[in-house]
């Protein structure tokens, strides 16, 4: 499987690390009234869909950057590829 | 009909024109007691224990293919009950023990063979865990043997002892575990499960359920709708998305486990052997192919096939300890969708809608747990209440806190 690194271009999926659902951009706030509840759904519930799936890979061999890739798990194609910050920024997060 | 001796002696001589079907292809009633999903070893094993030891009746195992066809039918076969923690030693060993009987239970030659299985040590930290991992075995009534380098040397004298990155100094030997043949697991709890009323259907896939009211009332399916009392889903690899059509999340990754064969060769390896180091296991089939696997490749995946890079560090991992694995040629390989939950330990639950039960997420040790999946998952469905080995494999270990994290990984299914 080759992914497409924005910055460094194709590389083997072999130097990355899976770190999960890219939904786990988005830690809940601790400090909420529902954060047991929340903290509950974002560390143990995926949805594992079969077919497009948004995920993290870390490029631990390389530029130890933070990908978002979206690919099918049916079928292992990658359509896309971003760099997580750029879409933690996007999603509305400010770092 | 029963198999015996005499049986084949009489089918040799008449032809072989007296052998039946092991079991009926029933067609779907307009309702039943108890619904199976998924018509693998687990839900067959479950289907079998309810009609037979529970006395239930009005039961359908509905399987969307073949019966057999998921994974039972793509694994590496080996069963064991070496497992630590007290949440699983004692469902493992209750495993292992149904196992051993499985044959006369079944009136069926399902091949299972006590061939033995090796942990190999390679460090003294390791021979610390090994040796704890053995005393909690045997407080749990299991087999545990502590065997010496010489020991080792002396069963298995093509072992890389010598190579000083990873020097063999002891193992682990659980002389009771070993191999079954896996389609017959499958096939003798289908022929034993018909033989007690228990309707197989297959080619029926599940395409959603109908609830009111917080209860299951029956599940649509490509051949119509069916009536239930209760619906049990028993699907690993498709849980997740099964079990969303009830509009349920569960803590489970599908990752792909591939495992390989190579081609036959004569008898060399005469007991299961794991690689602790490196992560590689093998045994040979009795038909001589060596077969063997290592790690998950650790993303989400339906795939059923892998990718290069784990089957290079497979075959790395097998060339670390038996270098002559290197002559062998590679004969095929598969892969399989492996419910992977959260604390890699699996689930066998009611869920929060009445008449919904839950079995899944074995990672990639469901084979050895059939029976013991099979028949705890009954229990639970005949009782409402968990079997005593089953207690700790509820839904809500994550939110209390009590995760049985085997291998101390954490919430990181791509780990175990």
């Amino acid at each position: 499987m080759i992914i497409d690194h924005p910055l460094l271009g194709p590389r083997d999926a072999s130097e990355f690390v899976y770190k999960g659902d890219a939904a786990l951009i988005h830690r809940p706030d601790g400090m909420a009234e529902d954060a047991l509840e929340a903290f509950i759904d974002y560390g143990y519930l995926r949805d594992n869909p079969a077919g497009e799936h948004r995920e993290l890979w870390f490029h631990e061999q390389g530029d130890r950057s933070w990908l978002v890739v979206t690919r099918n798990t049916l079928t292992h194609e990658i359509a896309s590829v971003e760099l997580a910050r750029d879409v933690a920024r996007r999603e509305g997060r400010n770092k | 009909m029963r198999y015996s001796g005499w049986k084949v002696i009489k089918e040799a001589l008449t032809g072989h024109r007296g052998w039946g079907p092991a079991w009926r292809d029933a067609t779907p009633k307009a309702d039943y007691d108890t619904i199976i999903i998924g018509g693998g070893g687990h839900g067959l094993a479950t289907a079998y224990y309810l009609a037979k030891h529970f006395k239930q009746s009005r039961i359908a195992v509905l399987e969307k293919g073949w019966i057999g066809g998921g994974n039972v039918g793509r694994n590496t076969t080996i069963i064991r009950s070496n497992y630590l923690l007290d949440g699983n030693e004692p469902f493992y060993e209750f495993s292992l023990k149904l196992w051993e009987g499985l044959e006369q239970e079944l009136n069926y030659n399902a091949m299972v063979s006590q061939r033995g299985i090796l942990n190999l040590i390679h460090s003294d930290a390791q021979r610390d865990a090994f040796i704890r991992r053995g005393n909690a075995m045997m407080l749990n009534g299991a087999d545990a043997d502590l065997l010496t380098t010489a020991q080792i040397k002396e069963r298995y004298p093509f072992l890389n002892t010598e190579d000083a990155r990873f020097p063999i100094k002891g193992g682990l030997a659980q002389h009771r575990g070993g191999t079954v043949r896996h389609d017959a697991v499958a096939w003798g709890y289908a022929r034993g499960a018909d033989m007690h009323g228990v309707d197989i259907i297959q080619n029926c896939e599940v395409t959603g359920f109908r609830i009111e009211d917080g209860a299951v009332k029956g599940v649509e399916t490509t051949r119509g709708y069916i009536g239930a009392k209760k619906v049990a889903s028993c699907v690993a690899g498709s849980s997740s998305r099964v079990m969303e059509k009830a509009g349920m999340r569960l803590p489970i990754e599908s990752h792909v486990l591939q495992a390989f064969v190579s081609e036959g060769l004569k008898p060399v390896l005469p007991g299961v052997i794991t690689f602790g180091a490196g992560h590689f296991y093998c045994s040979q089939s009795d038909k001589g192919g060596l077969v063997f696997g290592g790690d998950i490749d650790g993303y989400n995946s339906y795939a059923q096939r892998g990718n290069l890079p784990v089957i290079e560090d497979v075959a790395e991992g097998g060339m670390a300890i038996f270098p002559m694995l290197g002559r062998a040629r590679l004969l095929r390989m598969w892969g399989g969708v492996m419910d992977m939950s959260m604390d890699g330990s699996p689930i066998i639950d009611r869920t929060h809608i009445d008449g919904l039960y839950f079995n899944g997420g074995w990672c990639y040790g469901g084979f050895k747990a059939t029976p013991a999946s099979g028949f705890a998952y009954a229990h639970l469905l005949a009782t409402d209440t968990p079997h005593e080995t089953a207690t700790a494999y509820r839904f809500d270990r994550f939110a209390r806190g009590r995760m049985i994290d085997e291998k101390g990984m954490g919430n990181q299914p791509n780990l175990h």
